[in-house]
């Protein structure tokens, strides 16, 4: 870990929403588990928590610290250091201290309680979509200089990505119930993590139901390893687009 | 009654066994079967010793015992039915046989028993043949303990594990079968009993039954099957204590019903399959005590089904406990088990004060439009359910259990 | 030391650098002076490569810095307006530059000392006042013993005492024959320390001139004067 990140990693550490959000993901973890007497059922509650929680604690806090950050940012771009250093030093600390949060809060329960192929899979992506949304605050806040407009920006995607999208797939295969769409539908989750990251843990929650109905499509393409390992390359470039972007404007913006 | 009837045949048999021995194999008086079985008399046994035996098609025409010793291979070069039984009051015991011949025509068979009763295959592998044991127009014969294994992939390409047809009385016990088309086919066949077998990983069902009345099957497991189990145009069948695991696939069932009255289901384990019972124009069905588990459909209840009752069911870990077609409910459900449901007892009776209603939009949803399921366990979807648990609109309101437990019944 | 030539910056449709070419010398002390929104601030970004051009190349120490982020290590900033992490003490802020300088010349804590800043290490930087706030920065800037200072406003903000400690810190660095970069509008505290004057306007340099040229040409005896001075006279023609 070179410097600066270290520098990042511990100053977030300090940081109390992060210490709050850790301490949240554990007390529902913990909880969910002792509750529950049924493993799964407590896993679903988790789902639900990674695929709401994680994502938009992960994309607000990112916009707001990096804001926060441009002081940060102007000191040492007067000093001898690369841009592209700044920025990825930023990346990596704001993720991996969101990392580590995760895996406290909620890794810790799940391999205490639950530890199965499905709840790895569950960490898995939820590291996946924690880091995905931190590249996603990461370029919402380079479009805006506006501190308000930016995390307005990183709310809207979230938004976007943990309901408004799933109405428009479920108001298409309405639409166009008629045609064999099955296949673009496939291609149409590829444009949200949110809804690649479910559908992997589906395929080792409900696997009965998935592997059957609508078997083409889901034991096709979800199913098999190839299609796992196309899903974890698309999760993947869902961290490098949005990072990359935001890294070539950002050596190109004025401070 | 049927059991002191059995065992009245076995005394018969008993008193019977006067006959002469006939040996077969190196070195002994007789080389081949044939002859062998051409010098016997009824009651006589023919006893084959270990050894590859390549002769064709074997007819046994008499009432004779046929016994392997050491598992001798009968073996039909792919080109023949390899034991032909056209005799009652046969038995056949401890062969290996294998590679029967291929037609889809005359359907060649490891053993297949014309027009007789009284006979008994028993404690025999047959392995890499078409159909391997054919029973047709037979009475009061009894398979068991016989290993069936084949490779199949295609349906076309494979004939039945234990195939009956127009027979009566027949014990099928203790096989096991794999790799064929249908595990144990019954077509016609009435007041028989199908137990302790295993049918796992054939191509199309495990067990496939139709026009069969008054029949039992208990104690089976069928698993891995292409399309589960099908019993289909019957009435009076008693289905207990099954296991019913693994079938996967769009059009897989654990147990499809279809046209089938005045039935018994209970006891039995439906475990992680596509869908554990889907019903068609079934009535008069109990379904009573039997565990669903893991399944992605629990129940698929179709509307044509009628006065069917489901009671005192474990339904645990299903993607979704029931789903069905129509509006039109007239089957009841009292005293399950759901692990869904959310409810509370105050006065502490294990029954749940509010109702519970075992049909969720999404799954009445996914029935109009299957690609759906893509969207399932989203935070959109979970709004749904909540908001249609609280106020029915799409589904029937009277598709209820108005006495759920609190806790899972000991089955 | 610094060569720049047919700098343009435009910020969408605002046009705040105009094709400035300059050229600044070791042991030079200059000062750049103009209204406010002339570009100087834009200016001195530009050199340190916090805003990129719109056109035009910047040379510092013979070398393009376009893309480059080492000749930095020569440059010591002390901006306008420091703005630094709330949560930082005055201690981690300068270890923290320390480390990543990395620097094999010997520091030059004087400033530190004399601003008496050693002594609140401790402090955090969202209490400090605006003028501690920049003791920390012209601490920061001189800390590593630079071949180049840019200071903009220097003195704004710090009391008479501190000031003059400043002062002559740049009086001393600048005999050690440094290149000093200053910006400032109070003309009157420039006299004794520069040695040239740029004057710009509306992304412009009016004129580039020694304080001898300037005084001589001129017959006045302060630059504030001087400058008074040309700028009647453009007026007037």
């Amino acid at each position: 870990m070179n410097r600066i990140t270290k520098f990042i990693v511990l100053d977030i550490l300090k940081n109390k929403i992060v210490l709050v959000y850790t301490l949240i993901l554990s007390i529902l973890s913990w909880s969910v588990f002792s509750l529950e007497d049924n493993a799964t059922k407590g896993l679903l509650t988790l789902l639900n928590v990674i695929l709401l929680t994680v994502p938009l604690v992960s994309v607000i806090f990112s916009t707001i610290y990096l804001y926060n950050s441009s002081e940060f940012i102007e000191l040492l771009l007067s000093q001898p250091v690369k841009r592209a250093r700044i920025w990825r030093s930023l990346f990596f600390g704001l993720s991996s201290s969101l990392l580590l949060s995760f895996l406290i809060g909620v890794g810790i329960p799940i391999l205490v309680f639950a530890p199965s192929d499905v709840s790895m899979m569950m960490l898995l992506v939820g590291m996946f979509i924690t880091t995905i949304f931190v590249a996603i605050a990461f370029l919402s806040s380079i479009v805006t200089r506006d501190k308000a407009k930016g995390i307005g920006i990183s709310i809207l995607l979230w938004l976007f990505f943990a309901l408004l999208f799933d109405g428009i797939i479920l108001f298409l295969l309405f639409q166009f119930s008629e045609y064999p769409i099955e296949k673009m539908m496939v291609g149409i989750t590829a444009l949200n993590p949110i809804d690649l990251a479910r559908i992997l843990i589906l395929l080792h929650l409900d696997v009965s139901a998935m592997m059957g109905y609508t078997g083409a499509i889901f034991k096709d393409f979800f199913g098999t390893t190839v299609g796992e390992v196309v899903v974890f390359a698309i999760l993947l470039l869902w961290i490098i687009v949005p990072f990359w972007t935001s890294l070539i404007k950002f050596k190109r913006k004025d401070l | 009654m049927k059991q002191f009837l059995h065992i009245l045949v076995l005394c018969s048999f008993l008193n019977k066994i006067e006959g002469k021995q006939l040996l077969v194999g190196p070195g002994k008086h007789y080389a081949s079967i044939k002859t062998a079985i051409s010098e016997s008399v009824a009651n006589d046994s023919v006893i084959v010793s270990g050894g590859i035996y390549k002769e064709g098609n074997i007819i046994v025409d008499k009432s004779i015992f046929l016994i392997g010793k050491d598992f001798p291979i009968l073996d039909g070069q792919y080109k023949f039915e390899i034991l032909s039984i056209k005799a009652s009051y046969v038995v056949v015991r401890g062969f290996r046989i294998r590679h029967s011949g291929y037609a889809t025509l005359n359907d060649p068979c490891g053993i297949k028993v014309y027009d007789s009763h009284h006979v008994s295959i028993s404690n025999n592998y047959l392995e890499d043949n078409f159909f391997g044991i054919y029973l047709q127009f037979c009475k009061k014969c009894i398979v068991k303990n016989n290993q069936l294994s084949s490779h199949g992939t295609e349906e076309q390409r494979i004939g039945n594990g234990i195939h009956c047809w127009k027979s009566d009385s027949l014990q099928i016990t203790g096989n096991v079968v794999s790799g064929h088309r249908d595990g144990i086919y019954f077509e016609f066949v009435t007041n028989s009993v199908i137990w302790r077998n295993i049918s796992f990983n054939n191509v199309r069902y495990g067990l496939h039954f139709m026009f069969s009345n008054n029949d039992s099957y208990i104690s089976n497991v069928f698993k891995g099957n292409g399309a589960g189990v099908a019993v289909m145009f019957t009435h009076k069948v008693k289905m207990i204590n099954n296991t019913f695991s693994e079938n996967w696939g769009d059009a897989a069932y654990g147990l499809m019903l279809k046209e089938i009255s005045d039935s018994y289901i209970i006891g039995n384990n439906f475990s992680k399959n596509t869908t554990g019972i889907f019903m068609e124009g079934t009535s008069r069905i109990k379904v009573e005590s039997n565990k669903f588990d893991a399944n992605g459909w629990g129940m698929k209840i179709q509307a044509s089904c009628m006065d069917n009752e489901i009671v005192r069911n474990n339904f645990v870990g299903n993607t979704f406990d029931i789903s069905t077609n129509g509006s039109l409910v007239l089957n009841t459900f009292n005293s399950n088990y759901w692990d869904k449901y959310e409810g509370y007892d105050l006065n502490r009776d294990n029954v749940g004060d509010v109702p519970y209603h075992p049909l969720s939009i999404f799954s009445v949803i996914v029935e109009l439009n299957p690609p759906a399921m893509l969207l399932f366990r989203s935070f959109m979807v979970s709004l749904l359910d909540k908001s249609e648990k609280i106020i029915p609109s799409l589904t029937p309101d009277n598709f209820i259990d108005n006495t759920p437990l609190m806790h899972s019944l000991k089955l | 030391m610094i060569e720049i030539a047919n700098l343009h910056k435009k910020f969408g449709k605002l046009e705040v650098l105009n094709n400035i070419n300059l050229t600044f010398n070791k042991g030079e002390c200059i000062a750049l002076i103009g209204p406010n929104g002339c570009g100087k601030t834009t200016l001195i970004k530009s050199i340190l490569g916090m805003v990129i051009p719109t056109k035009g190349t910047i040379k510092v120490k013979e070398q393009m810095i376009s893309d480059h982020y080492e000749y930095r290590r020569h440059i010591g900033y002390m901006p306008q307006i420091g703005r630094y992490p709330d949560n930082m003490s005055i201690g981690q802020i300068i270890d923290m530059i320390k480390n990543i300088r990395k620097s094999e010349h010997e520091l030059d804590e004087e400033l530190l000392q004399r601003f008496s800043l050693n002594k609140m290490s401790e402090k955090r930087m969202r209490t400090l006042s605006g003028g501690t706030t920049q003791k920390v920065s012209a601490t920061l800037a001189f800390l590593f013993n630079p071949d180049i200072l840019i200071l903009d406003e220097p003195t704004a903000g710090l009391d008479p005492l501190a000031s003059e400690i400043l002062k002559e810190k740049i009086i001393a660095e600048k005999q050690k024959g440094k290149l000093i970069l200053i910006t400032s509008h109070l003309l009157s505290e420039l006299d004794d320390l520069v040695s040239h004057v740029i004057f710009m306007q509306d992304g412009n340099t009016l004129f580039h001139k020694t304080t001898g040229d300037l005084k001589q040409s001129t017959g006045e005896e302060n630059i504030s004067k001087a400058i008074a001075h040309i700028l009647k006279r453009n007026n007037n023609e």
